[in-house]
């Protein structure tokens, strides 16, 4: 008979947080960011990358990357009304009270990003498991040589994090472009996939490292246009998907070839991870 | 730094021999456009193509009664301009500066006569023209995709 040690066990037992701030991002479908304070411990410490299970008391757990900022802060989550659960707390409010365990997973390398050109790709609400990355890279600026931002999404009314990413754009030291796949009424930026923003360069590929995340179809193309620039698969790092439901790599679902996302991932170099991407059976 | 030079230095044209850079930079003069200056004109004629060196262009199509329709952007070291390539030999769509724009503009009959004359810098040029072709179909099909389109299930961002 199998026994579940009393580590998984706890690992498996949310605590309560409350949303102690709560700013509506994006309309339809609604994404939406909580700021949250701990009612059961202290505040969660965590590596960029890393994600959550959120509960909603009642109805069920989603996993959710850290949108925040890892070095100081409250515990920050960006959350997209797409399914049952997420569509539920879209309706909650500021002092609710919503359960959390983690952190989990594997975080982005920034330690092997420092002393070279950091490359950050984003697809859509991608940008929020990369945004503890930027604001890193941001405050230890002398850190990276040049820090790229692309960013690329549906169209210019889907664009996360607007007021953040002028701000960004408005800094010298940092190397920001927003491209959308389709323009509209009033849009004077670029327009195009965000790989034709990877064409364009502006960064060593042999120094770099680069960090992806979006649709894992974005990815893959991010990927092949970054290989192109001849930046090795060595250097590429993407955060993965997959149906992640106990988050410790007990229950399977999340097993994609050899990994279980929620354990081995959701961060994984390019290389370890290509073989299994897109193949049908998985 | 001679017109010669500055093609050399591009990297669409990395590897070329003196003697296809020759061909290129007799083909070749400086242009810039301001600020909503047209590059290039739906329907008329494909006589030229652009290297940006600064700037960026917008592709955009007019639509009756719509306005305009931004299709892409291309920004500097991109090419700008396949259809000099193959008959009819006319525009597809218009490209407009967005601001100030610098490129390096090529006389298409003037290279389509080099190409023809030398085959060995045909293949080369059609070979590059090639590859930006094939990128910007996968990009226009990934474009297609609609790959931010909201999944169905319940997912983690």
């Amino acid at each position: 008979m199998s026994t579940v040690s009393p580590a998984t066990q706890s690992a498996m037992v949310p605590q309560r947080w409350r949303i102690a701030g709560l700013t509506r991002e994006l309309p339809e479908p609604a994404v939406f960011t909580w700021e949250l304070e701990p009612l059961d411990g202290d505040a969660m410490t965590y590596l960029p990358g890393q994600f959550n299970m959120v509960y909603q008391h009642g109805l069920g757990e989603v996993p959710i990357s850290i949108s925040g900022d890892a070095d100081s802060g409250p515990l920050v989550h960006t959350i997209r009304a797409a399914g049952a659960v997420t569509r539920r707390m879209a309706a909650l409010s500021a002092g609710d009270v919503i359960g959390v365990r983690g952190p989990y997973g594997s975080a982005w390398p920034v330690a092997q990003a420092q002393g070279r050109d950091l490359v950050i790709v984003a697809g859509g609400i991608g940008l929020a498991p990369l945004r503890p990355v930027i604001y890193h890279a941001a405050r230890f600026r002398d850190r990276f040589r040049r820090v790229v931002i692309l960013y690329g999404t549906r169209r210019p009314g889907d664009i996360l994090y607007r007021g953040e990413l002028e701000a960004w754009s408005g800094r010298l030291d940092l190397d920001v472009a927003v491209t959308v796949d389709r323009s509209a009424p009033g849009w004077y930026g670029d327009v195009g996939v965000v790989t034709r923003l990877i064409d364009r360069g502006g960064f060593d590929p042999e120094q770099s490292v680069a960090m992806l995340c979006g649709p894992e179809v974005m990815m893959r193309f991010a990927a092949t246009a970054l290989r192109r620039q001849g930046m090795p698969e060595t250097a590429i790092w993407l955060s993965m998907e997959r149906n992640m439901h106990c988050a410790v790599g007990f229950c399977g679902h999340c097993q994609l070839g050899p990994y279980f996302i929620c354990r081995d991932g959701p961060v994984f170099r390019l290389d370890r991870i290509e073989p299994y991407m897109g193949v049908r059976e998985l | 730094m001679s017109l010669r030079d500055t093609i050399a230095a591009v990297p669409f044209f990395q590897g070329l021999p003196d003697a296809h850079l020759d061909a290129l930079a007799g083909c070749a003069r400086e242009a810039r456009f301001a600020d909503g200056e047209a590059l290039l004109r739906e329907g008329e004629g494909a006589d030229q193509f652009y290297l940006l060196r600064e700037g960026i262009v917008r592709l955009v199509m007019h639509w009756p009664h719509r306005g305009e329709l931004t299709l892409e952007t291309l920004g500097t070291g991109e090419v700008l301009g396949w259809s000099w390539i193959a008959p009819p030999y006319r525009w597809h769509f218009d490209a407009i500066a967005r601001g100030g724009v610098r490129a390096i503009a090529f006389d298409a009959r003037c290279l389509r006569g080099e190409m023809t004359s030398d085959p060995a810098f045909g293949y080369e040029m059609m070979s590059r023209f090639a590859a930006v072709i094939s990128h910007r179909l996968q990009a226009a099909r990934m474009q297609m995709m609609d790959v931010y389109a909201p999944p169905g299930g319940e997912e983690a961002p």
